[in-house]
């Protein structure tokens, strides 16, 4: 019992150094919308590169990523590697840096009220922003998922599945009504460096603990059972599935709403650069370790049950339980730094490119403000809700929503790159790539792989072609602004 | 000239994508210092391509993207969103 009073005060500790972070936040904070999802257009180097990095860590990277480890072999760091610090890299110049010039030139705050403008169409808006949503709330409920389930696992129970995910959600509420992107920027910063410093004590003390990565590995190979593991690729990891998934999670990353805004949210053009040069170091310094520990568990006496989480057992089992309970505190601190982000940015989807264009046009700037905050109180409370029922598995959903993102990711470069684009092109692109990966899904008949090829990715180039030949046949609308993103447009 | 130097990092980065996963050491379990090869190449591949982006960021950042033709006129719309958009988003034409 009193280990688990201990590993209660560390992470409700924490949590109340998250909120105490939010609040230093709040004061800063104005009254505006655009302060609110945004901060201003302010962050710096340092702030921007983690909270766009907490937030694209979730529960993945710390239960069902080093589970998967633990059962198929470490070759997820290479998707890991290809998706976050290559492919996510490049988009962030591509389409990250573009929109930023445009969010400068114009004051965008999303992307479908960037895409609006351009094509004239504000049930673009409305669509982009509606199969965002979409998307966005079972992602958020995962989240949640993935924080009850943990703090029942540590508290062997003492803390309920129910009281753990409705704990994170209040205290998620709190600091992102309070003080907006500004604290969440914050808090992510000190829920990434947290995560980073800790996944690596976890690493280093496991390691010193079985005799280093040496008697590690080899304990992996003198096990008939795992002995493939280290050969690079298996029936799991083929080609065409490292492919697909890097691709497609990698362009999903880039149209996640609360990914995608941060792109408008950088403070300067220096901000920006620097940020990328450091993503692949800051990807391999993450994903090695947590993939390596949950590969190693494969070969160390760790029991583990079927369906279980490896990290916080092989924790359990080589470190002490303070110890234990504050890397729990860390993956509780990546699931949230990706809930608020998400919860953030649903609320200024919602707002501005739902209620304000097709309920309320009229809507001022407070009030907006205010109808944002209410926005994130029942969107938090309806995944929190949605989470008691716990409809699939962390991993499908998540692999989900990545994918069901990256199916805007094509039609949007076409529409910053390619002049002769029309309106209807790009909702067609939309609809039709949307459509084929739903019913992927959900529809029997529609396979969800393609000679070893995911759903997503022909998606993707579904979209890509309908785009294009829908483009082509068609002529723009009168009121699109068909210049918009090429002129003038950011040359110092 | 500056086209020729769009085709160049296109061709830089799809190198650096295309060899993350080092395809040439497939099925191999060779062992160094603890890891297998293919980790240490994924982790010197991802130290390279830090180094090469920075350069990008250095010499060529802002190609593809921003137009040349205006220079040094856009300074005051940069850190200066346009705020008469704010206020009549869009699709709102009359």
């Amino acid at each position: 019992m009193r280990a688990v009073t201990l590993q209660l005060a560390i992470i409700v500790g924490y949590l109340l150094l998250a909120l105490a972070v939010g609040l230093v936040a709040y004061r800063l904070t104005e009254r505006t919308a655009e302060d609110f999802y945004l901060a201003s257009r302010t962050l710096g180097t340092v702030v921007l590169l983690f909270t766009t990095f907490a937030t694209l860590l979730s529960a993945f990277t710390f239960f069902a990523g080093p589970t998967i480890a633990y059962a198929q072999g470490p070759e997820w760091i290479l998707v890991m590697g290809l998706m976050d610090g290559i492919i996510f890299a490049v988009l962030w110049y591509v389409i990250g840096y573009k929109q930023w010039l445009l969010g400068q030139q114009y004051g965008y705050v999303t992307l479908g009220e960037m895409l609006g403008d351009r094509f004239g169409s504000r049930w673009l808006r409305g669509l982009v922003a509606a199969i965002s949503l979409l998307w966005l709330f079972p992602y958020v409920m995962l989240q949640q998922v993935g924080a009850g389930t943990a703090l029942e696992a540590l508290t062997d129970g003492a803390v309920s599945y129910e009281l753990g995910a409705g704990l994170i959600t209040v205290f998620m509420i709190l600091y992102v009504v309070a003080a907006g992107m500004r604290g969440v920027a914050w808090t992510d910063t000190l829920q990434g460096v947290f995560m980073l410093v800790t996944t690596w004590v976890a690493l280093l003390w496991v390691l010193a603990a079985v005799g280093g990565p040496g008697a590690a590995t080899a304990a992996l190979t003198s096990n008939p059972e795992t002995a493939a593991f280290l050969s690079l690729g298996s029936s799991y990891y083929t080609p065409q599935w490292i492919l697909s998934t890097a691709i497609t999670i990698g362009f999903g990353v880039a149209m996640f709403p609360q990914v995608n805004q941060r792109f408008l949210a950088a403070g300067s053009k220096t901000v920006l650069k620097r940020s990328f040069a450091l993503w692949p170091i800051l990807c391999v310094l993450l994903f090695v370790p947590s993939f390596l520990l949950g590969a190693w568990a494969a070969g160390l006496e760790v029991a583990i049950p079927e369906g279980a989480n490896v990290l916080p057992l092989i924790l359990d089992a080589y470190t002490p339980t303070w110890f234990a309970a504050l890397v729990i505190a860390g993956a509780m601190a990546a699931m949230m730094s990706s809930s608020d982000s998400m919860l953030l940015s649903g609320s200024s989807y919602f707002t501005r490119d739902l209620y304000r264009p097709f309920v309320d046009r009229t809507l001022s700037d407070s009030r907006e403000g205010l109808l944002a905050r209410g926005g994130v109180v029942v969107f938090a409370t309806a995944a929190f809700f949605a989470s008691l029922f716990q409809p699939a598995t962390l991993f499908d959903l998540g692999n989900a929503a990545f994918s069901g993102f990256a199916q805007f990711a094509l039609p949007v470069m076409l529409a910053l790159y390619w002049r002769k684009i029309t309106r209807a092109g790009i909702t067609a692109g939309i609809l039709a790539s949307q459509g084929f990966y739903v019913a992927s899904l959900f529809v029997a008949a529609v396979p969800g792989s393609y000679a070893g090829w995911s759903a997503g990715l022909v998606g993707m180039g579904l979209g890509l072609l309908i785009t294009v030949a829908v483009s082509l046949v068609t002529s723009p609308a009168a009121d699109e602004q068909r210049a918009i993103y090429f002129d003038g447009l950011g040359a110092d | 000239m500056r086209r020729t130097e769009l085709v160049f990092w296109i061709a830089v980065a799809v190198i650096l994508a295309g060899l993350t996963v080092p395809w040439f050491l497939w099925g191999s379990a060779t062992v160094v210092a603890g890891l297998p090869v293919w980790l240490w190449w994924h982790v010197g591949w991802m130290g390279l391509a830090s180094i090469v982006f920075w350069i990008f960021a250095q010499r060529a950042w802002g190609i593809g993207i921003e137009s040349a033709s205006d220079s040094g006129s856009r300074d005051e719309g940069l850190g200066r969103p346009d705020r008469t958009r704010e206020t009549r988003p869009g699709g709102d034409s009359p």
